[in-house]
């Protein structure tokens, strides 16, 4: 049995331990809340880019763009939207296992691989082939313009014919207990279904041309939705730490329970050997 | 009084601005400046980097900064979509200027491989900016 001395050292390491899961616990609900707002306020621009081009589509029949166009499948690329550290819970191992599936399931079309975030580019990496581009994640104030060169890069590579699709691996925000890691097509796009006002379409004037326009405006799509992955990726991996720091910090209060309880035992262990060998020597000496 | 619309200008980042009382709007259009009114005909543009010119029916006059994006009008709805949009306040003057040199050096030096297009643009990026902060843009 560990001594008096030994137990009240392992409760004072678990203590600091619990200290330090606390502060990054606090941390993140704080960062959390911050992302969850720029989540929000990310929707209304997505929504009305949906709009618009739904708006394009109903009144200019049969647009055709390179970045609709569907093509067999030959070669593919993955980007991968990773942690950006660890601490995370599982949020870090469900994309690497969500990763690891999609390569084995596509390996013939030899995946071009492009990862955010330094956690999940190093594990990646390890996964073996074919890791093209890494960058780090700006972290929680990620800007649209952090994202737009690799959704123009992505469009290109399409566009050039080099790939025949673009998928992307994000985490989907749910709640702070709750994240989902799923694979998304990115190109090429489906254009937005026309829910409202079908039949009735509006006479549009348009500047520049249709074709034109919903060039621009399918590119600037792209770039939203890729944007918003990032988005709700960084906002999973908040709630993730969060979750994952909140349990630490429990568990942590249980061990110091645990170990306050084996303490006291060594103590009143103690008390009585030292009790009965006093008794004894007291006989002893009768 | 003269007749108003209502106008959204949102950026991915945010809802800048969503008032009722807008008299008109002038916006960098892909061919030039254009000028949208009270029930203007259904319209979708392509905008430019370039200053937004809002009216409002108090006869208070905003300008913005925006870095391209595009604007729809149906109903006497108008939406801008911006990549950004920044108010004269919200716009560091310094930054803009050293973008506006930097862009306009490489557009004179004629490196191989320069990519024309994204200086082009990054030059009138910076141009919208200082101008819609009131400073001069030297050429």
């Amino acid at each position: 049995m560990a001594s008096a001395k030994d137990i009240r050292r392992r409760i004072k390491t678990v203590k600091n331990i619990q200290q330090i899961t606390q502060a990054m616990k606090l941390v993140a609900s704080a960062r959390l809340q911050k992302a969850q707002s720029r989540v929000h306020a990310a929707r209304p621009f997505a929504d009305k880019i949906q709009e618009i081009i739904a708006h394009l589509s109903a009144s200019a029949t049969e647009l055709h763009h390179p970045l609709m166009e569907v093509r067999p499948e030959k070669r593919i690329a993955l980007i991968v939207i990773g942690a950006d550290r660890g601490l995370a819970g599982s949020y870090h191992t469900n994309i690497v296992r969500i990763t690891q599936r999609f390569l084995t399931e596509h390996q013939h079309q030899n995946p071009r691989l492009f990862v955010l975030g330094k956690k999940g580019a190093a594990s990646i990496k390890r996964l073996g082939p074919l890791l093209e581009g890494a960058r780090e994640l700006p972290g929680t104030d990620v800007q649209f313009v952090d994202i737009r060169p690799l959704s123009q890069m992505a469009q290109k590579m399409y566009t050039l014919g080099e790939v025949d699709a673009v998928y992307v691996i994000y985490t989907e925000f749910r709640s702070a207990i709750s994240q989902h890691t799923l694979v998304q097509r990115l190109l090429p796009v489906e254009p937005p279904s026309n829910d409202d006002n079908n039949g009735s379409a509006t006479e549009y004037l348009f500047e520049p041309a249709p074709e034109e326009l919903l060039g621009s405006l399918l590119s600037r799509y792209v770039d939203t939705q890729l944007f918003r992955a990032v988005l709700e990726s960084v906002t999973s991996e908040q709630g993730a730490r969060m979750t994952a720091m909140n349990s630490a910090t429990n568990n942590a209060n249980e061990m110091i329970d645990r170990l306050t309880l084996s303490l006291n035992r060594a103590r009143q262990a103690a008390i009585t050997t030292e009790i009965s060998e006093i008794v004894g020597t007291a006989e002893a000496l009768k | 009084m003269a007749a108003s619309f209502k106008l959204d200008i949102v950026t991915p980042n945010r809802l800048l601005t969503s008032v009722n009382d807008a008299v008109s709007l002038m916006a960098p259009g892909s061919e030039g400046y254009f000028g949208l009114m009270a029930f203007h005909a259904p319209l979708i543009a392509e905008l430019m980097p370039g200053e937004l010119r809002v009216t409002h029916a108090s006869g208070l006059e905003e300008i913005m900064a925006v870095s391209g994006g595009f604007a729809e009008v149906s109903n006497n709805h108008v939406t801008v979509l911006a990549d950004t949009a920044e108010r004269p306040d919200e716009i560091d003057v310094e930054r803009a200027r050293s973008a506006y040199k930097r862009a306009s050096e490489r557009l004179a030096s004629s490196a191989p491989g320069l990519d024309v297009e994204r200086a082009r643009l990054a030059m009138l990026r910076a141009a919208a900016r200082l101008t819609a902060a009131g400073q001069p843009v030297r050429g």
